[in-house]
C-alpha cells in the first residue's frame, strides 16, 4: 500500500487546506497591522514635506534626517500654515490636503471629466514663506516622488525625493544629499520662459555653481532616474503653475 | 557548550565552521555580495535570517509526515515566503525607518538557498527541535561571515564602523587620513564581497586541510 501522502487526492486536499490557512493568516496579519502602518505613511508625508522646506534633523553634510515621528504633528502644525487644493479655477484650503492620493487624482484625471485636485502647502520658516508641490512620475523600476519648495521669485529652496525600487547605489541616490542639495537656489524659468530644472550629464557646471542654467549635474549610472525626475519636475510643475501664480499674487 | 548533548551541539557549531554554508557549502552567496557594504545591513540581515531560519525549519520539521511529496518544495516556498511577509508587515508598523532601508532585503531572504536547502535537506527528516538546532547554526554560520565581510567592507571603504568614523575624518585629514590614507572605494563594489569571501575561504581551509576538495 502506498502512503496515504503519495495519493492525489491527498496532495489535493493538502493544497486547498494550506492556501486557506496561509490566506487567512496573511489576511489576518496584514488587516491587524493596518492601522499601524497607515499611520507610518501619513507620519512620513509630514516628514517629508517639512524637509523639502528644510525643517529637519540634519547634523552633518551628509545625512538625512527628518523631525523625529513624536514632534512631527506640532512642528508640521506650526510651519506648515495652510494647506491648499487648487481644482480648475477654484483654491480653496483643505485641512488634510497632504493627504490627497497624487496616484489616485493622476488616474481620475486621465480618465476624463475630472478637474484633477493638486493640493499645495504654504510654509513659513524665519519670515520667509515656501510654496510646497508635490511630484510623482516614473523612475527606471517604478515610481518616483517627492516635493519642491520653491519662495515666490520661484526659486527653489528645497526638495525631497524618494523612490520606490531604483537600483541602489545608483539611481537610490536620488535620495541622498549631494544630490538634492544641488537643486537649492536653481530657478525654473528662463527669462520668463518655463524650463523646469534638468538633470544633465556632460554638464559643464559638475559643482553646480551657476544657478541661471536650469540645470543640476546628473548621478552617474542612474540616466534614466535623473530623466525620469527631469520629466517628472517639468510636467508636474507645468500643471501648477497657474494655480501658483494666482496665489503668491495674492 | 555543556548544557546540550553532544550530538546537538554538533548541529550548531558544524555550520558554523567546518561546514560553514556559504564558505563550504557556498550557498547563500548573492546577498552576501549584495548588501554587506555596511556592518548594520549585515547584522540586521544575519538576525532576520536566523528568525526565519529556525522558525521555518520547526515548521517544516512538524508537517514533515503530512506534507505530500510531490510538492513539498511549494509547501516550503510558501512556509517561507509567508514568514517573510509577516516579518515586514511587522517591521513596516514598528519599524518603519528600518524597514525603508531594508525594503529590498527582506525580500531577498525569500530567494536565499540556504533556508530552501536547510529545509529540503534536513527539515523534512529530522525532529523539530533538532531541526532548530540546525537552523540556528547554519544561519548563525551564515551571519557570521556577513558579518567578517561587512566588517572589512565598511572600515577599509567608507573608515567607519556601523556609521561611527574609527580612522578619523577623511576630508579634514585627521586620525589615519593624517599620515595619508585614502578610503577605498573598491571596497564598496559587491566584486570585492568576492574577494573578501575568497580570503576567508583561504584562510579557512588553510587551517583545515580536510576541507580542500580534490
Amino acid at each position: 500500500m502506498t502512503k496515504f501522502t503519495e495519493k492525489n487526492s491527498y496532495t489535493i486536499f493538502f493544497s486547498i487546506i494550506m492556501v486557506l490557512v496561509v490566506g487567512s493568516l496573511l489576511a489576518g496579519v496584514a488587516q491587524g497591522l493596518k492601522g499601524k502602518i497607515e499611520e507610518n505613511k501619513r507620519i512620513e508625508k509630514q516628514q517629508n514635506i517639512l524637509y523639502a522646506m528644510g525643517v529637519n534633523n540634519n547634523q552633518s553634510d551628509t545625512d538625512v534626517a527628518f523631525i523625529p515621528p513624536k514632534k512631527v504633528e506640532s512642528e508640521f502644525s506650526k510651519y506648515i500654515k495652510k494647506q491648499l487644493v487648487c481644482q480648475g479655477d477654484n483654491i480653496s484650503e483643505e485641512n488634510n490636503a497632504y493627504l490627497i492620493d497624487i496616484k489616485k487624482e493622476e488616474v481620475l484625471a486621465k480618465k476624463g471629466n475630472y478637474e484633477r485636485r493638486l493640493p499645495l502647502f504654504i510654509g513659513e520658516k524665519e519670515g520667509k514663506t515656501f510654496y510646497i508641490i508635490p511630484l510623482r512620475g516614473k523612475g527606471l523600476w517604478d515610481a518616483v516622488w517627492g516635493y519642491i519648495a520653491l519662495d515666490k521669485e520661484y526659486v527653489v529652496q528645497g526638495v525631497f525625493f524618494d523612490h520606490k525600487g531604483e537600483t541602489p547605489g545608483l539611481g537610490a541616490n536620488i535620495k541622498e544629499r549631494f544630490f538634492m542639495d544641488d537643486f537649492k537656489g536653481e530657478k525654473i524659468f528662463k527669462g520668463t520662459e518655463f524650463k523646469g530644472i534638468s538633470i544633465v550629464k556632460g554638464n559643464n557646471d559638475p559643482l553646480n555653481k551657476d544657478k541661471t542654467d536650469n540645470e543640476v549635474d546628473a548621478l552617474a549610472g542612474a540616466t534614466i532616474t535623473g530623466d525620469g525626475l527631469t520629466a517628472m519636475i517639468k510636467k508636474d510643475l507645468k500643471l501648477y503653475l497657474p494655480c501658483l501664480e494666482k496665489i503668491i499674487k495674492k | 557548550m555543556g548544557i546540550l548533548p553532544k550530538k546537538d551541539t554538533k548541529l550548531i557549531l558544524d555550520p558554523l565552521f567546518d561546514n560553514n554554508p556559504i564558505t563550504v557549502q557556498v550557498l547563500g552567496i548573492c546577498s552576501a555580495l549584495a548588501i554587506t557594504a555596511q556592518l548594520k545591513a549585515s547584522i540586521v540581515m544575519a538576525v532576520s535570517v536566523i528568525a526565519v531560519l529556525s522558525v521555518g525549519n520547526v515548521i517544516i520539521s512538524l508537517m514533515r509526515n503530512i506534507i505530500p511529496s510531490k510538492i513539498r518544495i511549494i509547501v516550503q516556498l510558501i512556509v517561507v515566503a509567508t514568514l517573510v511577509i509577516i516579518v515586514d508587515q511587522i517591521l513596516k508598523a514598528f519599524s518603519y525607518e528600518l524597514s525603508k532601508q531594508l525594503s529590498v532585503f527582506i525580500g531577498l531572504i525569500i530567494t536565499n538557498c540556504i533556508i530552501m536547502g536547510r529545509f529540503e535537506a534536513f527539515a523534512l527528516a529530522n525532529s523539530p527541535w533538532r531541526a532548530f538546532l540546525d537552523g540556528i547554526g547554519n544561519a548563525a554560520g551564515y551571519g557570521i561571515i556577513l558579518i567578517i565581510v561587512g566588517f572589512f567592507r565598511e572600515l577599509l571603504g567608507s573608515g567607519t564602523l556601523l556609521g561611527f568614523p574609527v580612522l578619523g575624518d577623511p576630508i579634514n585629514k585627521t586620525g589615519v587620513y593624517a599620515f595619508g590614507y585614502e578610503n577605498n572605494g573598491f571596497m564598496l563594489l559587491s566584486p570585492m564581497a568576492l574577494i573578501v569571501i575568497g580570503l576567508i575561504i583561504w584562510v579557512q581551509r588553510s587551517r583545515n586541510k580536510e576541507l580542500i576538495e580534490e
